[in-house]
């Protein structure tokens, strides 16, 4: 009575996950237009002939059109709506980027400590984590920013600051579990070191969370910057972000749709398709899902 | 249950504390004075608004000070609308931001639920993939994107609504508002109800009640609506919280007297007591909420109630 | 003969999984005669449970059921939801695995009840009240109007398994339906549960059918017997007849590779080396873990897992250590290999003091102290080859090896537990269970240990992938001179690899003695309690026996009785076994810890 092995190749999950992925059809779409996206934020406006700040005389609020080479329109101030888009969402896109490493950082750090280490030392951490959890973060932000002034590094640390803390309750819960799982315990009983275990078996087994959750964070810090950007609390002028688009193509709404139409569009797709990402990449590698078949 | 409470109580006090320490302190680390913002004052005069304000005491001194007011319902005096205090300003706006923000929550549970736990009774159907699309874009789109474009469309398109301004509180200056404040919420709580329903309804007991032959109506009702429902209490204290956030935008641009309108002025002009007393009470009420909803939440789940 | 109460025929039943279609039951058929047992045996994914699930059409949603299932004059198969609700629950009645699971745990058990009486009979208020109070009286739940308002998270494992039966016969159903309904519990409950079904089919003449992977247990319970194989049927019968004399192959194999309880095991071979100082040790060892109930504001308090315990392992030995959910035997063999914490006593290994040596030491030693857990694939890196897992103790304590002598010591491993060396690139997931199990093994020999503690190493496998593992780790054991702490619930299988046994309850040894002694001969009343609760694989014997068996179920933990801990549950108790712990005394070859050891 042999049992039969399965025939086929050598399998990671994370191939498994790839593949999972791949016959996800609305996420391997989102995730083409983001990387799109971010090809166009970091090329286009080299290639275009307007600058961020510039100001096109003739043209003044003026609607999209292929004959004045402002295919977007521009801006109360005449300035090219696509170049300043794709600098907004440059600006969008690093402060995505930046915050979440932060966030990353300090909440895998501190998630991961508290769970190998369990005890009191977890119990005092975890408690602190709620605490913080429990503050109205948005408004601090916002006071933050009225107090020090506009400032990129500012925002990335605050929006940062903020997110960790589902990053660590996360990290945190995989780690307590992963540590009483059956093959830590027979690496400790096989005497592997304790710095080991952790490279060899807690770190890849976290991956999966944390990439998970990384997705889903990109688009939280991209609304949070918008947000700030759209109350006049984020970058200066001239420099500018979605938000603080949106909301100078608000103040122009009966007028000139375009101002707001179309920076709204580019940080809608972009949400959309960072969420779609993240609920895919959650499909595909999420453990519980793939016990429970 | 009562050891249960106050262990929610350990955690909201120190968080209410936390909050009216880091705001306090935030502040006095801020660079440049609240007098800042007017022409150049002279000394003396400054000094003056100084003691007036007790600005010229050691700081331990003024957080106890700050406290003691607070305890009292004293947010100080603003700077920026010097007739009013901070109390007033809130008290003024705050029966608008509760009216709207009570309304949006209301609706945000009522079709959100609804639309959530449809899909969930309908999974992998039309029905389901369309909620869950609509949801997916709902919580893409910002409520500071949705509320110009629906006042474009729906107010200075067709004209139907009023596109800003409270008037008289009636239905037709709050539709719009409380709307695109709870689209985002609306989106979210169909999510979470339709996930959390597929999970219910894929459990043991529940296989079990339909082996003992109960109809689906009494299963879904009796059996599945209650444990399904548990992630959703426990997202009413975040969603209390992303409402609050919401409304400041909202109220600025449907031009709403409520308070995050002040709010946003007051951060704009740099007006300290306005903004840290608005953000202690949004605070405060926050975590008075998360209180509530533990509670509610204790009661409803028996493992919790009866650990005593 | 009558008209059969449930006859099927040709019953088919696939799954459309994204893999293709899976067909779980082919072409079964059997008829049960109204009050009849049919016992229905077969290992996992032989079809069984989604046989019974598609007669009512209980199926998943990707699941599709085709053939004839004629029940008291109409077929169910061609039945509508609506007509099929009314034979659920009020005809055709199921009870499952785990009653934890099974029973929602947001409602209390009264309200449950009353749900599906007032589905199929219209009663409600106190009526239905009085109704299920009276079928919780009637299997056996004390106090019944009083537990109508607990919520299931309250009650014991074999309580809630009583309420499950309970309501299932609230409808006085024509059949009852049981899906592995004792497997979740211990023996002492098992046995209670069996003969509480038997009880209940004499005075209600309800047809049972018991879905089982466990041959001892429809041996006593069921009238004939239907053997499952690959969603077929292999062979049905009477139960003496299948026991007897089995006609197909698969039968008589399944049936060689169960573990006899009622006989002794075939003798094992002699060690290679015997006697000398013993490998390993435990002195009075104690072991405690803080339980803080909530988290900041909550009572911390102390649960004794292990309590006083000592043993010597020598060298070549089989010590097997047997006990019930609770007792304390994995815990204990965490602490033998130093993974918790000893609160007090001490644990010896080649004569040096695991608790009192310095790190480097300890880990050090543990090349030659090893471990197998329970659980195949949890008890192995999913991220991780085959390769790299065997391969770790190498990587640790000869981290010189180059590549190719790791690949080889590796094959060369892979080979002896009965792998291909050519699979070592693939992956856990990849693996069955039972070839987890042989990974698991081939990591804990690779550095040749001299000690290996099984920890259920055998317990999620199925009988005859079991006895196929069994079999290699006694093989492996003479070839590579290894001592074996072998921990297990299931006493057939401690009988069958150990030489000594040890009985834990609530954390402390009860009896220690040789195998063929404790079980010829137990002198401790809880080891009597075990033997006479475990089902035997054999009807005739099965038959005869009284199932009274050990009442109620093991106290908590956190709060163990004064004196003797098993006094709660023992016939022979008296008022000084509350008052004096028994110490663990000599009699005959063994030791037991009962002050009435002599007497009875």
């Amino acid at each position: 009575m042999s049992e039969p092995v399965s025939d086929e190749a050598p399998r990671s999950l994370w191939s498994d996950a790839r593949a999972a992925l791949r016959h996800n059809r609305a996420a391997t779409g989102a995730g083409i237009v983001l990387a799109l996206m971010t090809l166009a934020v970091l090329v286009l406006p080299a290639l275009l002939p307007f600058s961020y700040e510039q100001t096109d005389w003739d043209h003044i609020a003026a609607g999209p059109s292929l004959a004045s080479g402002h295919l977007l329109g521009t801006d109360a101030l005449g300035r090219d709506l696509l170049v300043r888009t794709l600098w907004g969402g440059r600006v969008s896109l690093l402060v995505a980027l930046v915050a979440t490493a932060v966030s990353l950082v300090i909440g895998v750090t501190w998630g991961a400590i508290a769970g190998y280490a369990g005890g009191r030392i977890d119990q005092v951490m975890m408690r602190i984590v709620d605490i913080l959890y429990a503050l109205p973060f948005m408004f601090l932000v916002i006071l933050l920013m009225v107090l020090f002034g506009r400032n990129l590094v500012l925002i990335f640390v605050a929006i940062g600051a903020i997110n960790w803390l589902d990053m660590a309750r996360i990290v945190r819960g995989q780690t307590l579990s992963l540590r009483n799982r059956e093959f830590v315990e027979a690496a400790r009983a096989g005497g592997v070191p304790a710095a080991r275990i952790v490279r060899r078996h807690i770190v890849p087994n976290l991956l999966g969370v944390v990439v998970v959750y990384v997705t889903l964070t990109i688009p939280h810090v991209i609304l949070v910057e918008s947000f700030l950007s759209f109350l006049g609390l984020g970058v200066q002028e001239p420099m500018t972000s979605w938000g603080a688009l949106v909301n100078e193509g608000a103040q122009e709404l009966e007028t000139s749709w375009w101002m707001i139409f179309f920076p709204g569009l580019f940080l809608a797709t972009t949400l959309f398709c960072c969420n779609f990402l993240g609920d895919g990449l959650r499909d595909a590698l999420d453990p519980r899902d793939r016990s429970g078949r | 249950m009562l050891r249960f409470t106050l262990q929610r109580l350990l955690t909201g006090i120190p968080a209410l504390l936390v909050l009216v320490a880091l705001a306090f302190f935030l502040i006095r680390a801020a660079p440049g004075g609240p007098f800042d913002t007017e022409r150049q004052l002279s000394p003396e005069i400054e000094a003056n608004l100084r003691r007036a304000y007790h600005l010229d005491e050691p700081l331990p001194l003024q957080f106890a000070r700050y406290l003691g007011n607070l305890a009292r319902g004293d947010f100080g005096p603003s700077f920026q609308y010097r007739d009013f205090t901070v109390t007033e300003l809130i008290g003024a706006g705050f029966p608008v931001s509760l009216r709207v923000g009570g309304l949006a929550m209301l609706l945000a549970v009522l079709v959100g639920v609804a639309a959530g736990a449809f899909a969930a009774l309908r999974q992998n159907r039309f029905a389901d993939h369309a909620v869950m699309a609509a949801a997916m874009t709902g919580i893409s789109i910002p409520n500071f994107v949705m509320a110009p474009l629906l006042v474009l469309g729906v107010a200075v398109g067709l004209g139907w609504l009023p596109a800003g301004g409270y008037g008289d509180g009636g239905w037709r200056h709050l539709l719009l508002p409380v709307v695109t404040l709870a689209l985002p919420q609306i989106a979210y709580l169909a999510r979470l109800t339709r996930a959390s329903m597929i999970e219910v309804l894929r459990s043991p007991y529940i296989r079990t009640a339909r082996a003992q032959g109960l109809p689906p109506r009494t299963i879904i009702l009796r059996h599945a609506l209650k444990p399904a429902l548990l992630p959703v209490v426990s997202y009413l204290g975040p969603a209390t919280a992303a409402l609050i956030t919401g409304s400041v935008v909202i109220e600025q641009i449907f031009g709403l007297p409520g308070i995050g309108r002040f709010f946003v002025n007051g951060a704009l002009n740099r007006d300290y007591t306005l903004v840290m007393g608005v953000v202690v009470f949004y605070g405060a009420l926050i975590l008075a909420f998360n209180f509530l909803v533990d509670l509610v939440y204790g009661f409803l789940d028996p493992r919790i109630r009866h650990d005593t | 003969m009558s008209a059969p109460l449930l006859a099927v025929e040709g019953l088919d039943v696939e799954f459309a999984t994204p893999a293709g279609t899976v067909h779980a039951v082919r072409g079964l058929g059997f008829a049960l005669q109204p009050g009849e047992t049919l016992g229905i045996v077969g290992e996992s994914g032989s079809g069984k449970s989604q046989a019974m699930l598609a007669l009512l059409g209980l199926l998943a949603a990707n699941g599709r059921a085709q053939g004839r299932a004629l029940f008291e004059g109409a077929d169910l198969l061609a039945l509508d939801e609506p007509a099929l609700e009314r034979v659920r629950g009020s005809r055709i009645a199921m009870v499952f695995q785990d009653p934890m699971t099974s029973l929602n745990p947001y409602l209390a058990v009264g309200r449950q009840m009353g749900l599906v009486l007032a589905a199929h009979r219209g009663v409600s208020g106190a009526a239905a009240r009085r109704e299920c109070a009276a079928a919780l009286e009637a299997v056996g739940i004390p106090e019944p109007a009083h537990r109508l308002g607990r919520y299931p998270h309250e009650l014991s494992g074999g309580m809630r398994q009583r309420v499950m039966i309970a309501t299932a016969l609230l409808c006085r159903p024509a059949l009852l339906i049981a899906d592995e309904p004792t497997t979740a519990l211990d023996v002492t409950v098992q046995s209670q549960i069996l003969a509480l079904m038997q009880e209940l089919r004499t005075r209600y003449g309800t047809a049972i059918v018991l879905i089982t992977h466990d041959l001892a247990v429809v041996a006593g319970v069921a009238d004939r017997i239907l053997v499952m194989q690959q969603g077929a049927c292999r062979e049905e019968g009477p139960a003496e007849a299948i026991f007897r004399t089995p006609q197909h192959p698969y039968t008589r194999a399944l049936l060689a590779a169960v573990p006899r309880l009622d006989r002794p095991a075939t003798p094992l071979p002699p060690p290679r080396v015997q006697g000398g100082a013993p490998l390993l040790a435990a002195e009075a060892l104690r072991v405690e873990f803080p339980v803080t109930e909530g988290r900041l504001a909550g009572r911390r308090r102390r649960l004794r897992a292990v309590a006083d315990v000592s043993f010597a392992l020598a060298p070549g030995e089989i010590l097997g250590v047997v006990g019930e959910s609770g007792c304390g035997k994995s815990t204990l063999g965490r602490a033998l290999l130093a993974l918790v914490p000893v609160a007090g006593g001490r644990v010896s290994f080649l004569g040096r003091d695991l608790t009192a040596l310095a790190h480097a030491e300890l880990q050090a030693l543990r090349r030659d102290l090893q471990v197998v857990f329970q659980d195949p694939l949890a008890s192995l890196d999913p991220r991780m080859t085959v390769r790299d897992i065997v391969a770790e103790p190498l990587d640790t304590f000869e981290p010189r090896l180059d590549e190719a002598m790791r690949t080889n010591r590796v094959a060369e491993m892979l080979t002896r537990v009965g792998l291909d060396p050519s699979h070592m690139n693939r992956y856990p997931h990849q693996f069955s269970g039972g070839q987890c199990q042989r990974v698991a093994i081939a990591r804990a020999l690779i550095m040749r240990p001299r000690v290996v503690v099984c920890d259920e190493a055998v317990s999620a496998l199925d009988v005859s992938v079991r006895a196929q593992i069994l079999r290699l780790l006694l093989e492996l054991r003479r070839l590579l001179d290894l001592s074996l702490v072998f921990i297990g619930h299931d006493l057939a299988v401690i009988r069958q690899v150990s030489q000594r046994v040890m009985v834990m309850y609530l954390g402390r040894v009860m009896e220690i003695a040789p195998a063929e002694e404790l079980f010829g001969a137990p002198r401790h009343p809880y080891t009597r309690a075990l033997l006479a609760a475990a089902p035997l694989p054999d009807p005739a014997l099965e038959r005869g026996r009284l199932r009274a068996g050990l009442p109620g179920e093991p106290p908590s933990p956190l709060a163990p009785p004064s004196g003797c801990v098993f006094r709660t549950r023992c016939v022979w108790a008296l008022a000084r076994c509350a008052e004096q712990v028994p110490p663990l005394v000599r009699d005959g070859a063994g030791e037991v810890a009962c002050l009435r050891a002599g007497e009875i």
